[in-house]
């Protein structure tokens, strides 16, 4: 087939880009070149509306060993040891085909991670539904959730918390984030560069088959109505031979044997060789021959853009072939030494003798295109004026109720139910509370991690929403008794040629960067996931954020159950009423519109550390972070998990009880603590200038707001944990 | 004490099982599927995880494996042979303990805590175990016991059943049953009660941290009764 115009644009490549290819190339490329450009110059390989502004984020601190631009971040937990980490996205795939989708995106991550040789210790994910009533949801939250389950328990990694919406922006366009923590000794950690010339090449892990042939560049389009013919491009995942892959290359990892390690995720042989190559400034040569293939008469075109999954590329030190061959044998797997590197900086194919590709690899990379693309400014919407009649016949324990039943507020055990949350041993702190929580094997350290996103806030103002998800980040770590180390983000948008969409992207990109930067909380690894609507409206932009933390002595672990009859709750920061965007305003009240609540990140810095003071003391007996819902959703939440009730305080604030309890103002938290604690953490608070309230007192069965108003915590379990079980029932 | 692990190449909680057994004084050796001879051991234990991946019947593909010849020999000479999760899926499958285990009954992956009720403590397995009721964790898509008729009735006769699902105080109702498991069953023995599969985890439960600590009781007396 010769290669034109009209072929080009089918492979996503527009009339400039093929231009520009047969410019650099001086000549026009052939079908497989076409292929490997189209792979390394969509969207989701080569960030090319999003590399300009990608550079904004803060990408260093003390404790980062890696930052972006490699398979996954690094950071130092000390005593030698590191947690690798890196959050990625597979939307597209897990709308065409649920489960295979969200199984892959965990198989992809969790590769992404032991690359680096890191062990993985903990699975995470961030998984975003269309409308509850939406015909589709119900099938795509069970294919999801089974897909991640199925391959997460195989490999036997806990599954230790996550994220769960709903939102009928996400009804033709679901998210499905997947993040994985390894760990790995600071001396031990491979890296993709390769170097030295004439070293084997070698291609390790299941065979290549036709499956995800152009799945990067599936990622890099929007959905039409021919959606359902792109089910070939969804990989396949087999995570029995993930957990061979993963036992294998560790085992080689322990020797002395890897310049240069790379999964091959997205884009497959092209990517993997080709970054592999450019980031050691040499050439590749590969005969395609020896790739070991799934299925007959499949040409250089298809095995260079394959997507099958499980498949590793490995530069070797000359001489170690034996050595690596027998460990892959042992696991079962295949081996093969498919070419070497050389200095001609090229990447160079043969195939049946011929050559079949040679690209200077610099033009495949540093001359990938990058835009900068038009974007619109976010205009901070008015206050809305609620109306305060409304509210005043309002019965709190009804909203409340309706409020702990909301799909995004109830309790999503029927899904983390489905993961593997305990396997290895060291689990804890479960899915369900703040963060999640495993122990450092064999040590008294302990790693927190959550994932979060705040979509409503980003979409009513993204400059806002960007911080505000990073803050609460921070927080949930804190609330665990965690110190935030470091955060990896998968920043889901729209269409980046669309100004609205672009400008999303731009202002939470440049609010992650602002709360990130004050809150020494830098950005380690990510990705970015365009493209992500149906026709012409785009999701409402979602970035997710992954935080991680240390605590340093694991038995000083905060969780969020009430402990103690008799105990004292206090509200830490400063409650101001903001209603705007609330659970309790959208969907209490109908009113979608108005800003999100402000973000200081003074306070939420000087919040978060003096809590970890108190932490450290041991003075905190349970914490749990306020977010959305406000103070009462999150009491109600620490009712249900202790099992016990709250008496709460007559109320001395400014404001009525329903701006109180419902609105989400940030930067705060609930801690409980002992009466005899009482002047020590009122002490420590006044000193750091921390404003607190008090909010009541531990008791029984009630949560008891007044005479008239009191519930018990059982009935408000009921209303937390219903919902979802019905739903999935119906 | 000397106890082996196996491990295949899907074992997931071979580690863990490792250091269960440390943790409570058995001398632990690791042994692959791939070999042919068992170390001496008091104890064999089949970890839980995905032997072989799986895809064909659970445990199916491991009880035709290398080193079950030899795990089968040291168990129809008396040796005891415990099989967790998967383990338990291999016990089924080869023989040594009887009855099937299918996927669960609401067709879903289940993680959490249970209770379980020792039904039987004249083996070397339960004897002297002070509680009744053990609070121990599951993690399965395939636990749902099933035998036939004649058979319950004859494991009944022979008080092969070891563990059933109940609630925090003993009850054995349906509604503590988890995966939709036959008369609740969490675990059998064999005729002879050397060898027991069962579905919860005690190697999950060693520590107040995690989910629990009655698997601590479970091997405290484990290896002091083979002692």
């Amino acid at each position: 087939m010769i290669v034109n115009e009209k072929i080009a644009i089918d492979h996503g490549l527009n009339n400039q880009e093929y231009k520009k290819i047969c410019e650099l190339l001086k000549r026009t490329p052939n079908l497989t070149e076409l292929g490997i450009f189209s792979a390394m110059w969509n969207e989701h390989c080569s960030y090319k509306s999003s590399r300009l502004h990608l550079k904004k984020l803060p990408t260093k601190g003390k404790q980062v060993i890696q930052g972006p631009g490699e398979n996954a971040g690094v950071v130092d937990i000390g005593d030698g040891d590191a947690i690798v980490f890196k959050i990625e996205s597979h939307n597209h795939p897990s709308f065409i085909e649920p489960y295979q989708g969200a199984a892959t995106g965990v198989g992809g991550i969790m590769r992404d991670v032991f690359t680096m040789g890191a062990r993985p210790i903990a699975n995470l994910n961030s998984i975003h539904f269309g409308s509850t009533q939406n015909k589709k949801t119900k099938n795509l939250l069970r294919g999801v959730v089974h897909g991640i389950g199925g391959y997460g328990n195989c490999i036997g990694v806990p599954t230790i918390a996550g994220q769960t919406s709903f939102d009928s922006s996400y009804n033709g366009n679901i998210l499905v984030n997947a993040m994985t923590l390894g760990l790995v000794k600071k001396n031990k950690i491979f890296y993709s560069k390769a170097t030295g010339i004439n070293k084997p090449v070698i291609y390790v892990g299941s065979k290549t088959g036709r499956d995800g042939i152009h799945g990067a560049s599936m990622a890099s389009a929007s959905f039409d109505e021919k959606i359902e013919d792109k089910k070939p491009t969804v990989q396949v995942g087999d995570p029995f031979t993930e957990k061979l892959l993963l036992e294998a290359c560790l085992e080689l990892m322990s020797g002395d044997s890897i310049i240069a390690i790379q999964d091959m995720g997205a884009a497959g042989l092209t990517s993997s060789s080709i970054e592999m190559a450019s980031k050691g400034n040499l050439g590749i040569e590969i005969n395609l021959n020896k790739v070991p293939t799934r299925e007959t008469n499949m040409t250089p075109y298809e095995i260079m853009l394959s997507e099958s999954q499980e498949r590793m590329l490995i530069v070797l030190e000359s001489g170690k072939e034996e050595i690596a061959k027998n460990i892959f044998h042992k696991w079962n797997l295949d081996f093969a030494v498919i070419g070497k590197t050389n200095n001609s900086k090229k990447i160079e194919l043969f195939f049946n003798n011929e050559k079949v590709s040679d690209i200077p690899i610099n033009i495949l990379v540093e001359n990938a295109p990058m835009y900068d693309r038009k974007w619109k400014k976010a205009k901070l919407p008015k206050k809305n004026k609620i109306k305060k009649i409304n509210q005043k016949d309002m019965n709190i324990i009804d909203v409340l109720k309706k409020i702990l039943s909301n799909p995004n507020i109830c309790s999503k055990e029927w899904i983390w139910q489905q993961y593997d949350h305990t396997v290895m041993g060291d689990t804890i702190q479960k899915p369900g509370g703040d963060s999640g929580v495993v122990r450092v094997h064999g040590t008294q350290k302990a790693i927190a991690a959550s994932v979060d996103s705040s979509a409503v806030y980003c979409w009513a103002h993204p400059l806002t929403g960007g911080k505000q998800v990073v803050c609460e980040s921070f927080r949930n770590l804190i609330s665990v008794g965690a110190k935030p180390i470091a955060i990896t983000n998968c920043l889901n948008f729209g269409s980046p040629e669309k100004e609205e969409n672009m400008g999303e992207f731009v202002e939470c990109v440049q609010g992650i960067a602002e709360a990130s930067k004050y809150l020494k909380f830098p950005v380690v690894s990510g990705n970015v996931s365009f493209y992500n609507q149906t026709k012409d409206i785009g999701i409402k932009p979602t970035p997710s954020i992954g935080g991680v933390g240390l605590i340093k002595d694991y038995t000083k672990m905060v969780t969020m159950d009430l402990k103690e009859i008799g105990n004292i709750v206090l509200v830490i920061g400063k409650t101001e009423g903001h209603i705007d965007q609330s659970i309790f305003a959208r969907n209490i009240l109908d009113e979608k519109n108005g800003p999100p609540p402000e973000v200081n990140l003074f306070n939420e810095k000087n919040n978060g550390e003096t809590l970890l003071k108190l932490s450290d003391n041991g003075l905190i007996k349970s914490a749990h972070d306020i977010s959305l819902g406000g103070i009462i959703v999150a009491l109600s939440k620490m009712c249900i998990k202790g099992n016990k009730g709250i008496y709460l305080e007559k109320s001395k604030y400014l404001m009525n009880e329903i701006d109180y309890f419902f609105s989400e103002d940030q930067g705060r938290y609930l801690i409980e603590i002992t009466k005899k604690d009482q002047e020590k953490v009122i002490d420590i608070l006044n000193k750091n200038a921390v404003h607190f309230d008090k909010l009541g007192t531990v008791n029984e069965k009630y949560l008891y707001i007044n005479d008239k108003t009191k519930v018990t915590i059982d009935e408000l379990k009921t209303s937390n944990t219903s919902w979802l079980n019905k739903y999935m029932s119906k | 004490m000397k106890s082996a692990v196996i491990t295949f190449p899907g074992s997931n909680c071979d580690r863990d099982m490792d250091v269960a057994l440390k943790k409570f004084g058995f001398k632990n050796k690791m042994v692959w599927h791939g070999d042919i001879e068992l170390p001496k051991s008091d104890i064999v234990v089949l970890p839980g995880g995905f032997s072989y991946g799986d895809y064909l019947r659970c445990g199916s593909m491991a009880s035709k494996s290398k080193i079950m010849k030899a795990v089968l020999n040291f168990a129809n000479t008396g040796g005891m042979v415990i099989g967790i999760c998967n383990g338990f899926q291999i016990l089924v499958e080869t023989g040594l303990v009887p009855g099937a285990l299918l996927r669960n009954k609401y067709l879903e992956f289940i993680c959490k805590n249970v209770f379980v009720k020792i039904n039987n403590k004249q083996n070397t397995y339960f004897k002297n175990i002070e509680n009744d009721i053990l609070e121990l964790h599951i993690a399965h898509n395939e636990g749902n016991y099933f035998c036939t008729s004649d058979q319950l009735k004859e494991i009944q006769d022979n008080q092969q059943i070891a563990l059933n699902y109940c609630s925090q105080n003993g009850e054995v109702e349906k509604k503590f049953n988890p995966n939709g498991s036959i008369n609740n069953i969490a675990g059998v023995f064999n005729k002879k009660k050397n060898v027991l599969g069962m579905m919860p985890h005690p190697e999950r439960m060693i520590d107040l941290s995690l989910s629990g600590e009655d698997g601590s009781l479970f091997f405290n007396n484990l290896i002091n009764n083979i002692k």
